[in-house]
């Protein structure tokens, strides 16, 4: 397993893909935290869905984390897509074979790559949380919001809590990536496929009937990001996104373990 | 079972109605090159699949050194394979790509470069995957397969795309390896290469084995051929019937006469055209090939 896990390493540090990554979330990062403090007086609203994120709520001690809770659904957009690029090119490359003569323990393999890309994950998150701390740190004032309570025990405590939300929320949408790169075995079909549910098929859904938003996959770990939203708690996240996660991974690990190798 | 590199047993495969491979048997003793010949789709690639523990067979059993294929755990680690092509991440490089195995079979590293100088690619290791010629893609692969040391070494088509002097290097490194110990089962369409190198041939048609044994034996079943050219064209269909007058079965080939027959004959047709006023311009015996051989086994000529 350690083996696979620093095998695994090896790929993801390929600077294209490390910078490239690292490069989409912080443009991410950058983009909504400053919009949070930017637009904090605009009438459309300066949070998701127009949403209005006020200086009473920017005050709290959990202030410094709103706009990294925020970003916490598009850090896990760009997670699939690199989870399910990393399984899927297995199959385009042809490279899986390679991988199962030198490890035949089939759950080796796909349990190294989920902790090596979990790892890859936090450094992602880790990069976020520190810049957008940063940017809502240099923008408060400028926005009229009080950021005293920000890293007292409370702000610290709150920065903590959203990290473990951020990394449970992202490693769930890299493991729905590696779900459907398993089962797609394209990185182009399992990419199109996730980013087109997350982003648009989810939104028109709860654009029609606002009470989907409780059970669809992606708002319930965008929601954990978030710490749970006022319609959408906590708790009923974790609960249905787990079971989202947990059904799709068991499902995708029995195929990958069964299933020839053919190409 | 302890001198079987790989030992299989009434081994078949079956995707949805198709036979992929049918019931093979075959054995190949350890520290030998052993060639693995046959059409297009007869089945090999499969076979060397359900040896590696990539696919699991329908029926049958299997060994590789000692160790049954239904744990391809207990033995791949004595294993080096390339099955179809050389497969590799193209963004990485050649040195970045056999570190990814080497990590991930536990080997040590410093075998990356040692296996690049020792396939021809030590001045290209840094050179991206993707760069490669398809001969050099070859070697890295050839490379790849030595990362374990390997006591048994299953290369599909490991000439594919080689150069003469590549082909030449390939065929002496796996002779190199047989008479260091290493078992050799290749796989290639080279026939004549697999001539030079192979102790043992395993030949598949339609999923079956035509023959398994060593080469010796199988070009001892082979018919000889005795070939003669006489100094008229004209005398050619005499020659034929001369033959066929001895009871021997002979073809006009292009400007000669092909007479299935033993060597020992060639003096008697030598007298026999010379009294009847033929001169022969050629008069040679000749063994068939393993090209002509497997064609004439497995009927695909």
């Amino acid at each position: 397993m350690f083996n696979v896990v620093k095998a695994e390493l090896r790929k993801l540090r390929r600077p294209t893909l490390f910078f490239g990554t690292i490069g989409a979330a912080l443009f991410f990062t950058g983009l909504i935290t400053s919009f949070i403090y930017l637009m904090i007086d605009s009438p459309q609203g300066n949070g998701d869905r127009g949403r209005t994120i006020g200086r009473d709520v920017l005050g709290l001690a959990s202030g410094s984390v709103n706009g990294f809770a925020s970003v916490g659904g598009f850090l896990g957009i760009i997670a699939l897509c690199v989870f399910a690029a990393q399984t899927a090119q297995e199959y385009t490359y042809g490279t899986l074979r390679n991988l199962l003569v030198r490890q035949p323990g089939r759950m080796k393999i796909l349990i190294g790559k989920l902790i090596s890309m979990a790892l890859f994950a936090l450094v992602m998150i880790t990069i976020a949380a520190v810049v957008s701390i940063a940017i809502s740190y240099l923008l408060a004032p400028g926005a009229k919001v009080n950021r005293d309570l920000w890293f007292t025990s409370d702000g610290l405590d709150a920065i903590f809590t959203t990290f473990v939300n951020v990394t449970i929320s992202v490693v769930a949408f890299g493991i729905v990536g590696m779900v459907l790169g398993l089962l797609m075995r394209s990185p182009i079909s399992a990419i199109s496929f996730g980013v087109l549910w997350l982003l648009i098929v989810e939104n028109l859904l709860i654009a029609v009937k606002v009470s989907l938003q409780n059970w669809l996959p992606g708002a319930q770990l965008s929601a954990i990001a978030s710490g749970g939203l006022i319609d959408l708690t906590y708790k009923h996240a974790l609960t249905v996104g787990g079971m989202y996660v947990g059904v799709g991974a068991i499902i995708a690990s029995v195929l990958f373990v069964r299933r020839d190798v053919a190409n | 079972m302890s001198n079987t590199a790989i030992s299989v047993s009434d081994l078949s495969k079956k995707y949805d109605e198709r036979l992929a491979v049918s019931h093979i048997n075959f054995e190949v003793p350890q520290g030998i090159v052993c060639g693995f010949v046959g059409p297009n789709g007869s089945g090999k690639t499969t076979t060397m699949r359900m040896l590696l523990g990539l696919i699991t067979p329908t029926t049958g059993q299997g060994h590789i050194l000692g160790e049954p294929i239904e744990h391809p755990e207990k033995y791949l680690s004595r294993v080096g394979a390339m099955i179809e092509g050389p497969a590799f991440y193209p963004a990485l490089s050649g040195h970045e790509n056999l570190m990814v195995l080497a990590k991930l079979g536990g080997f040590p590293v410093e075998r990356v470069q040692q296996l690049l100088d020792k396939v021809g690619l030590g001045d290209r290791g840094k050179s991206k995957f993707k760069t490669y010629s398809l001969g050099m893609k070859q070697r890295l692969g050839i490379a790849a397969a030595l990362l374990p040391e390997p006591k048994l070494l299953m290369l599909d088509e490991p000439t594919n795309g080689l150069d003469p002097e590549g082909i030449q290097e390939v065929r002496a490194l796996l002779r190199d390896l047989a008479n260091e110990g290493t078992t050799v089962f290749v796989s290639s369409h080279l026939l004549s290469e697999l001539e030079i190198i192979s102790d043992h041939i395993v030949m598949l048609r339609k999923g079956e084995i035509v023959f398994a044994g060593p080469i010796g034996e199988l070009m001892a079943q082979q018919q000889p051929t005795i070939i003669a050219k006489s100094l008229k064209k004209s005398d050619l269909k005499r020659i034929v019937k001369i033959a066929e007058a001895a009871g021997h079965h002979a073809v006009i080939r292009d400007d000669s006469v092909h007479v299935l027959a033993e060597m020992d004959w060639a003096p008697v047709l030598n007298k026999t055209a010379f009294d009847a006023g033929i001169t022969l311009a050629q008069l040679a015996p000749q063994l068939p090939n393993l090209e002509e051989t497997f064609f004439e086994m497995t009927g695909d000529k």
